[in-house]
């Protein structure tokens, strides 16, 4: 293409994310984005201002190069694109599925104030793409350093930290407690937002271009405990997620049929509970499914739902059902991304706004039959700026559900703690934490992501572990002393 | 890939393995339990650790063949691996000497009551066990379990072998004799003994731990499948156990929940059979 003029490049059109069809990818696991072909991510790239000052890298968690890989999509040079990607992103495929852009990079790009973002997260996606077909870029390690890191949790906290230490030349060894890398990112990001191929494509092209060493089935705190791991190690990571779910403390809480979020996912994902019997973990699934949230977890929830629903239907040759998200606020208030919850719409999901649990009702078998809620309206704002649901008096309905999955939130787990003496905790459980450098209270640990912050999203758990492992790596050198 | 060492046959249906498991073996205590996943398509069941060996780096378990998964776990043979095993997972037991004690198994839950039996006598508490199964066939560790007991009772529900009754009935005989003061029972077995075990000891207000083997998901605090109805409200069997005061515990949610996947684990017995079959033909006629 001929060089543009900067107006003949804000005429250009976003270009659309080609996707499955709502109402046949709600009967299928499938990814629902489809990702970019050459041609038009070139053409989206044309887009691209090139602005001197720009603002999305200042946006983005890890301070990607975002005008340098686009300039090289649009120059058709992939391997320099993948190279720029990767000065400050080594999991690129994953972050261009699952970021917020909206409020990171693209929130940030000029184009916001002038019409719509260029699509930096579909870009960045079929970069990474790209380099998982083509491994045009192998990741390589500084000489090797004689110094051992012993990083917890293999979600994207913790693979950020680990990849960023073993290119500076450390010998790293990853500890897991599932049986396989990836955290969140397997066990609760389902197949349809981000396909497992490309989470094992990222984990297993760095953990092999680099020699780290993963121990699956060790549980921090049980199998080995954060003393014993100083003992071996010269610095540790705690990037152990936020894994312990809430539940509302309302009466038949524990009846049959209500499940946390994670759960739920765990089986679905995880498990591959939607190819059971095939896959041996069963997952149960009513007509009538209520998701109690309304954030990511929640939507994922939902739609995994719905879909398990089509499954189960063509098995037994019966009608879908139906799916609710029951939330307190209203549609503005909703923390799950835009993006994901105009796709649960799209599919068919019932939302009840304004809305709010306050008993499950449960038959005489010890199953949940009903769920008695109250209506809501919005009165002052609260501490989080949000405003504030009330209950209306007199208000309650009852729903008929046979499925209650709870998306309320999740802390970390305190067993991470256990024979950890001086690692401090919040009242939430939560690790503390220096925001810059992941230095807890506890002399050689470091930690980050959501077991710092509490239920986060990806990137921000990966930006924590960039900046651990850039004050280990200075710490290990000598140049930051504790 | 965690390597199988020895197997044993107990029964026709309760199998004892012990797995290659260095991780676990370093620090596991009576008590505890582990994650069994055998391969790639398999799930995650919890197992309790029948004994282990830190020295020679394993762990032993018994399981009774009930759903697809320990059957499947009973056709592996020494030699073959299975895929995960974590642990050691729970809160250990906590053993000290409380003077005379009364530990009790039923079934395959014999298996997990002989290392607690073995430390509470270490520990230098006078120890009666009580150990029961269906029929003189699925009884095991007899031996085992008299060596660590100052006294023992045997039951089988049909009086094939030992006393013909429930592990209650020398239970209650114990308490009402009042010949000594009884400081603690520990008993572990199907959810009904367990129940009945505490509704035994309750009116004579002796303290009764039971361990629970809930339906969990990654055994680590993550899915809270394995919640379980306190009077204090809900807590994970998993983090918070396995081991509960028996006094406090809602029996009857406990075995509503435990029953809930019924339907599923037959579809999965029957789909794993057909598919066993179908192999063993296979490799019949890949051998002629």
């Amino acid at each position: 293409m001929a060089k543009l003029e900067p107006k003949e490049r804000m005429k250009i059109p976003r270009q659309p994310m080609p996707e499955q069809d709502p109402k046949i990818r709600n009967a299928n696991f499938e990814e629902v984005a489809l990702g970019y072909d050459e041609a038009t991510a070139r053409k989206e790239a044309e887009r691209c201002l090139q602005c001197k000052k720009p603002g999305c890298t200042v946006g983005c968690p890890v301070g990607v190069r975002i005008p340098e890989f686009i300039l090289a999509v649009r120059e058709g040079n992939l391997p320099k694109a993948v190279e720029e990607m990767k000065v400050k992103n080594n999991l690129p495929a994953i972050c261009g599925r699952v970021c917020p852009q909206e409020v990171q990079c693209e929130g940030k790009c000029i184009l916001t104030k002038k019409g719509k973002s260029v699509a930096i997260g579909r870009l960045e996606r079929f970069v990474g793409d790209y380099e998982l077909a083509h491994r045009t870029c192998p990741l390589t390690a500084a000489p090797a350093t004689g110094k051992k890191i012993a990083v917890v949790g293999t979600g994207p906290a913790g693979l950020t930290c680990a990849v960023d230490l073993a290119r500076e030349g450390h010998k790293v060894t990853m500890f897991e407690s599932l049986h396989g890398p990836g955290g969140v990112l397997v066990y609760g990001i389902p197949e349809f937002r981000l396909p497992k191929k490309v989470v094992f494509g990222e984990i297993d092209y760095a953990v092999e271009c680099l020699g780290i060493q993963v121990r699956n089935d060790h549980v921090i705190g049980r199998t080995i405990s954060l003393n014993e791991l100083l003992e071996q190690y010269d610095a540790v990571f705690l990037g152990t997620g936020a894994g312990l779910p809430s539940f509302m403390r309302i009466p038949g809480i524990n009846l049959n049929g209500v499940m946390s979020a994670n759960e739920f996912l765990t089986r679905v994902n995880l498990m591959k509970g939607y190819l059971f019997p095939n896959y041996s973990t069963p997952v149960k699934l009513g007509k009538k499914v209520a998701v109690v949230g309304g954030g990511n977890v929640a939507m994922d929830s939902a739609r995994c739902s719905k879909r398990m629903q089509a499954v189960q239907a063509k098995q037994t040759g019966t009608e879908p059902g139906e799916v609710h998200i029951i939330y307190r606020r209203s549609k503005e208030e909703v923390p799950a991304r835009a993006e994901e919850f105009h796709h649960a719409i799209e599919e068919g999901i019932i939302c009840d706004l304004l809305t709010n649990p306050v008993e499950i009702i449960g038959d005489e078998t010890g199953k949940v039959s009903k769920i008695r809620c109250i209506r809501m309206e919005l009165g002052e704002p609260d501490a989080s700026g949000r405003r504030k649901p009330v209950p209306i008096p007199g208000s309650e309905l009852e729903m008929e559900m046979d499925t209650v999955i709870m998306a309320l939130g999740t802390s970390p787990n305190p067993i991470v703690f256990v024979d950890a003496d001086g690692l401090e905790r919040t009242k939430h459980g939560t690790a503390v934490a220096d925001v810059e450098t992941g230095r807890t209270k506890k002399q050689r640990v470091w930690a980050g992501g959501d077991v710092v912050t509490g239920a986060a999203t990806v990137i921000s758990a990966m930006g924590a572990g960039k900046r651990a492992a850039a004050d280990m790596h200075k710490f290990l050198k000598g140049e930051a002393p504790w | 890939m965690y390597k199988i060492l020895e197997k044993q046959v107990l029964s026709d249906v309760i199998k004892l393995m012990v797995i290659e498991a260095p991780h676990i073996a370093q620090r596991a205590k009576a008590g505890q339990f582990t994650i069994v996943r055998i391969d790639e398509q398999a799930e995650r069941i919890p197992l309790t650790i029948a004994d282990y060996d830190s020295k020679a780096g394993t762990i032993t378990i018994i399981f009774q063949e009930v759903g697809q998964s320990t059957m499947h776990l009973g056709t592996l043979n020494v030699g073959d691996s299975i895929a995960s095993f974590a642990g050691p997972l729970g809160h250990p037991t906590e053993i000290e000497n409380y003077g005379t004690v009364i530990c009790m198994g039923g079934g395959v839950g014999i298996a997990p009551i002989y290392p607690i039996t073995r430390a509470l006598k270490q520990a230098g508490n006078k120890v009666i066990s009580i150990i029961a199964a269906r029929s003189k066939d699925l009884l095991f560790w007899e031996d085992k379990m008299r060596a660590v007991s100052d006294e023992i009772h045997v039951c089988t529900d049909d009086g094939s072998h030992g006393r013909k009754g429930l592990v209650t009935d020398p239970l209650k005989e114990i308490l009402e004799a009042k010949k000594e003061n009884i400081a603690k029972v520990w008993a572990i077995g199907p959810a009904i003994m367990m129940k009945f075990v505490s509704l035994t000891t309750k009116p004579f207000n002796v303290p009764t731990i039971v361990s629970l083997n809930t339906i969990m998901i990654d055994g680590t605090g993550m899915c809270g499948g394995c919640r379980v109805l306190l009077d204090e409200g809900a807590k994970f069997v998993c983090v918070d156990g396995p081991e509960f005061d028996g006094h406090k515990v809602d029996w009857n949610s406990l075995m509503s929940r435990l029953s809930y996947y019924r339907e599923e684990e037959k579809m999965a017995v029957e789909h794993w059979k057909e598919h066993k079959c179908k192999l063993d033909k296979e490799i019949a006629a890949g051998g002629k």
